[in-house]
């Protein structure tokens, strides 16, 4: 399954990437470019809609904290969009819910950051 | 081996696109071996784990030997997946100890992460694993490293 990754940014400067499809070793591969991407053209807030990731592992994970290490040197910022159990799941087990702020969607993540303006 | 016991093996080239196969495979045995539908989502993941750990490992070490997965029902009590490679004497993090452009850096970005889980993919990875699997056994001999995980099955 190919993994699709769109993005666009909002006035207010945040940049929303919606995957849709499976993460894992094969595909985040093209996630990452993505990342590296936006970064490498100045755009250092994003927002991750993984609203439509069917399956996410490690190797997912790996990608979303190196992209995470990018837009801080940046003084940036990346967050998540996600309410699937099955993948809040794993960044439960590995801890991650305190390095990602996670939303329940993009209006509330858009909210967030106006309220720490 | 017994009469009651169903035994699927299945081998792979050690490709990153296989490993979804392999998840797909593991599922529908499990399914069908009867482990519960709640539980079907954790072992995909921890089995997507191990076979991601043991193809890279395999990529970086041995890139023409098959990775391998036996899947058993033992009747009404357990359901076991066992990934094998066979690049021996790794440390339990999946990193050899040399370095190399295919390794840890280039699986990550170069980012390692910080923290109770420092020890980078290769450990996130065996950390998931033990997260979700009901039983891990983790060996690892000169033949190469085995993950043995197992569920509940039956109602």
């Amino acid at each position: 399954m190919d993994l699709k990754v769109n993005d666009y940014t909002t006035d207010d400067g945040l940049t929303v990437i919606n995957v849709e499809g499976e993460i894992d070793v094969y595909t985040a591969p093209k996630l990452r470019e993505k990342l590296i991407d936006l970064v490498n053209k100045g755009k250092f807030h994003l927002l991750v809609d993984m609203e439509k990731v069917e399956f996410l592992d490690s190797t997912g994970l790996g990608v979303l904290v190196g992209g995470l290490k990018r837009v801080r040197a940046h003084d940036g910022s990346l967050e998540l969009v996600c309410t699937q159990e099955r993948i809040l799941k794993i960044f439960r087990i590995t801890g991650l819910t305190k390095v990602f702020g996670i939303h329940n969607s993009i209006e509330e993540a858009q909210e967030n950051r106006k309220s720490q303006k | 081996m017994a009469p009651d016991m169903a035994t699927v093996e299945l081998s792979f080239s050690a490709l990153p696109e296989h490993v979804r196969t392999a998840r797909l495979i593991v599922t529908a045995v499990a399914r069908r071996s009867g482990v519960a539908e709640v539980l079907l989502d954790e072992v995909r993941l921890a089995v997507g784990e191990a076979c991601s750990r043991a193809v890279e490992a395999h990529r970086r070490h041995c890139p023409d030997e098959p990775v391998q997965l036996e899947l058993t029902a033992d009747g009404d009590r357990r359901f076991e997946v066992i990934v094998s490679d066979t690049v021996p004497g790794e440390d339990l993090d999946g990193v050899p100890a040399a370095s190399s452009p295919t390794g840890r850096d280039a699986w990550t970005d170069g980012t390692t992460l910080s923290g109770p889980l420092g020890g980078g993919p290769g450990a996130l990875g065996l950390a998931v694993i033990s997260g979700l699997a009901d039983e891990v056994v983790i060996s690892s001999t000169r033949k190469g490293m085995q993950i043995r995980m197992s569920w509940p099955t039956g109602s």
